[in-house]
């Protein structure tokens, strides 16, 4: 529970990192923007952060969705977040010879 | 660890990493979560369509897990082809790794060896690559 005012949003966080949050799922997270949701999840599952930022940018082989959508083509890590709004972290599935 | 798969999956695979020759294919086959059946083929687009990289676009990548999640399944294979080097992972393969539990199956269409020769399977766990057996069912 946050007396922040910030938006409450849900992240569905994927297989390979729920190490980070104790197995769960499905975790809440705080913020104004997505930055801001990324920080708060990291203030709660330490290290989380880290796999899905390089340098304050979002790593190449991550893809984040808000409410179905690929942030990078929505405004990225300064995407505004609503209440509500329905985070998806899942890792690329991708490689090469 | 060994990787069981029905004959007809391993043709499903060859049929589409050929037909995608000279560039990647790429998919996965599901299972119920937990079972470690490899039970349902989903081709998938290799939105690179290149000869030396693929990946799931971020759209279908998302529907995927989304399907995944209301069928209660799991990516039990995820497999692609090399089109020009043996059927091992490469760094970029181990890199991009992000499902501890699936089989990486990996196929080689290159012209210097017999075709439908190399069909291998590997866990690819926090960057370690350990080869296993391939059984058909």
């Amino acid at each position: 529970m946050s007396n922040s005012g910030n938006p409450t949003v849900e992240v569905r966080i994927p297989t390979i990192l729920r190490p980070y949050t104790g197995g769960a799922k499905l975790v809440n997270a705080q913020g104004s923007t997505l930055r801001d949701v990324i920080s708060d999840l990291d203030a709660n599952h330490t290290g989380l952060a880290e796999r899905l930022l390089d340098g304050g940018a979002l790593r190449r082989f991550i893809n984040l969705y808000v409410n179905d959508e690929d942030v990078r083509f929505i405004g990225g890590l300064d995407l505004v977040i609503k209440d509500g709004d329905s985070i998806t972290i899942l890792p690329a599935v991708a490689g090469g010879c | 660890m060994v990787l069981h798969i029905s004959a007809q999956l391993v043709a499903e695979i060859w049929n589409e990493a050929e037909a995608a020759h000279p560039d990647e294919a790429c998919g996965v086959i599901a299972g119920a979560i937990g079972t470690d059946l490899a039970t349902r083929h989903i081709p998938m687009v290799n939105a690179a369509h290149s000869p030396t990289f693929y990946e799931f676009e971020s759209g279908d990548l998302l529907r995927l897990y989304r399907e995944f999640d209301d069928r209660d399944e799991e990516p039990v294979v995820i497999y692609h082809s090399h089109t020009a080097t043996e059927a091992h992972p490469s760094r970029t393969d181990i890199a991009y790794a992000s499902e501890p539990g699936a089989h990486y199956v990996l196929v080689s269409t290159r012209e210097e060896i017999a075709s439908r020769s190399e069909f291998r399977s590997f866990r690819i766990i926090d960057g370690v690559v350990t080869e296993e057996e391939v059984v058909l069912t």
